[in-house]
């Protein structure tokens, strides 16, 4: 359902994309992974229209991504995304949160909208935080959030932009955790991590990318076991074996 | 002290019409140059190169103007173009339009001092520009925006004297006109002090209460 083709990307002098090409399928899981600026999140965030590239071609659903057009709309309102920093807005409360898209952009009714807004927020395990502003909520809490304001949008697929960066560890869990669940829902998810346990027990395919080109892809464990590229092996082994 | 209370007695309720108008003033200017200035500071922000250009000149032009040219400039110039203004409506545009400039440079910079990341998750929710603006940036960018907004409601308050130029009866006006009639230069004038500080008190007040409300954040 995702399709890029020869992406790309540069900012001033320098190409973070190299010509970028793959897809990602109904229903996939796929992990990007790679050291930093390296370019994976610019990845995500040209796929949505946060950024615009210069050349080849990204398809959603078989519609252009032009972050220029109008178009772009209609894209982002079935790619979603999260981000490494939630981004939940913090003048107002968690289901005021999750329930913004829904009321503003798709109109749906406001009690419908706050109905599904709730079972959201109970799906990722924050029922009673509905009314908890994002200041009051823990890095976890912000994340899961935001994760059920991204899905209030009934994405076709949602975009992870390093989902457990900025938590402490013992607050990765419940994110993956939630993650791991919409996974096994069947939802189309494209996230770029470095937690490789994750991607290993949930991802369906990995790419390893690197200096703005995709060094090696494949399946998870593949990739994450057998890696066969000199470089993802001398990544996962500085990853894996930080002493 | 004995005959400052009489003159006081004497020429309060008069001044009293002038502090009428003083307020006309203040909130007839403020509330145009509140609507100007946003204006002018969405043009600035909208990413339109063309918009960004024109509030930027118009800023600038705006700034570099004394008030009490602009007000001569519309009472007195305007009607040989014939657009005949009263005092009070020159009064106004004037005073509205000079402020309209830092009331746009307050407001920009409360707008650019929000995150990009709440513009971008609105993006991504597939927000509009405008609808960005409204319901993410705009109400987080009021409790920025807010203790420098009260300063200029008092600075507003005061220049709104500047009236006085083109014949509007507000209180400075008032207060001269009875000065120079009775001579009763300090009695007058004491009041007339008197009268602007119990104004600029509650706008002072205000000002510290949204400052604490702000800092409590």
């Amino acid at each position: 359902m995702i399709e890029l083709t020869d992406v790309h990307k540069r900012f001033g002098a320098v190409e973070v994309l190299k010509g970028i090409t793959g897809s990602v399928a109904k229903s996939e899981v796929v992990c990007i992974i790679g050291p930093s600026g390296s370019g994976k999140s610019t990845i995500l965030r040209c796929i949505n229209g946060l950024e615009s590239y210069e050349a080849g071609a990204i398809l959603v659903e078989g519609a252009r991504v032009d972050a220029h057009s109008p178009s772009i709309v209609d894209i982002r309102t079935q790619v979603s995304m999260v981000f490494q920093r939630f981004n939940l807005f913090p003048h107002r409360t968690a289901l005021e949160n999750v329930v913004e898209g829904p009321i503003y952009v798709k109109k749906q009714p406001r009690t419908e909208a706050l109905e599904r807004g709730r079972a959201l927020l109970a799906q990722v395990g924050l029922a009673e935080k509905a009314d908890a502003y994002p200041p009051q909520l823990s890095g976890g809490q912000q994340q899961r959030v935001a994760i059920a304001r991204a899905l209030a949008m009934q994405p076709k697929a949602i975009l992870f932009d390093e989902p457990t960066s900025a938590l402490d560890p013992e607050l990765v869990g419940e994110v993956l955790s939630v993650m791991r669940k919409l996974a096994d829902d069947g939802m189309t998810m494209v996230v770029v991590t470095h937690e490789m346990a994750f991607a290993k027990d949930v991802a369906d395919r990995v790419l390893f990318i690197d200096g703005g080109v995709i060094v090696e892809q494949g399946a998870a464990k593949t990739v994450l076991n057998q890696p066969q590229h000199a470089r993802t092996q001398d990544f996962l082994r500085r990853v894996l074996h930080p002493l | 002290m004995q005959n400052f209370l009489r003159d006081a007695a004497e020429f309060l309720p008069i001044l009293l019409q002038g502090v009428w108008l003083t307020i006309v003033v203040t909130i007839g200017s403020l509330a145009l140059s509140t609507i100007l200035g946003l204006l002018w500071a969405l043009m600035r922000v909208s990413g339109v190169r063309a918009l960004t250009l024109l509030s930027g000149g118009l800023i600038n032009v705006i700034r570099g103007i004394p008030i009490i040219v602009l007000l001569f400039y519309l009472y007195f110039v305007m009607p040989d173009f014939g657009v005949a203004l009263s005092a009070l409506q020159a009064a106004i545009l004037g005073l509205g339009i000079a402020y309209s400039a830092y009331q746009a440079e307050n407001f920009r910079a409360g707008i650019e001092a929000i995150d990009k990341g709440q513009i971008e998750a609105a993006q991504t929710i597939g927000m509009g520009w405008w609808l960005t603006m409204r319901r993410v940036v705009l109400p987080q960018a009021v409790r920025i925006v807010l203790p420098p907004y009260g300063n200029i409601m008092i600075m507003l308050l005061k220049d709104s004297s500047q009236a006085s130029t083109i014949t509007v009866a507000e209180l400075a006006l008032q207060g001269k006109l009875i000065a120079s009639s009775t001579f009763k230069n300090t009695s007058v004038f004491t009041l007339v002090a008197l009268m602007y500080l119990t104004m600029s008190i509650p706008l002072i007040l205000l000002v510290r209460h949204f400052e604490n409300k702000a800092n409590r954040r």
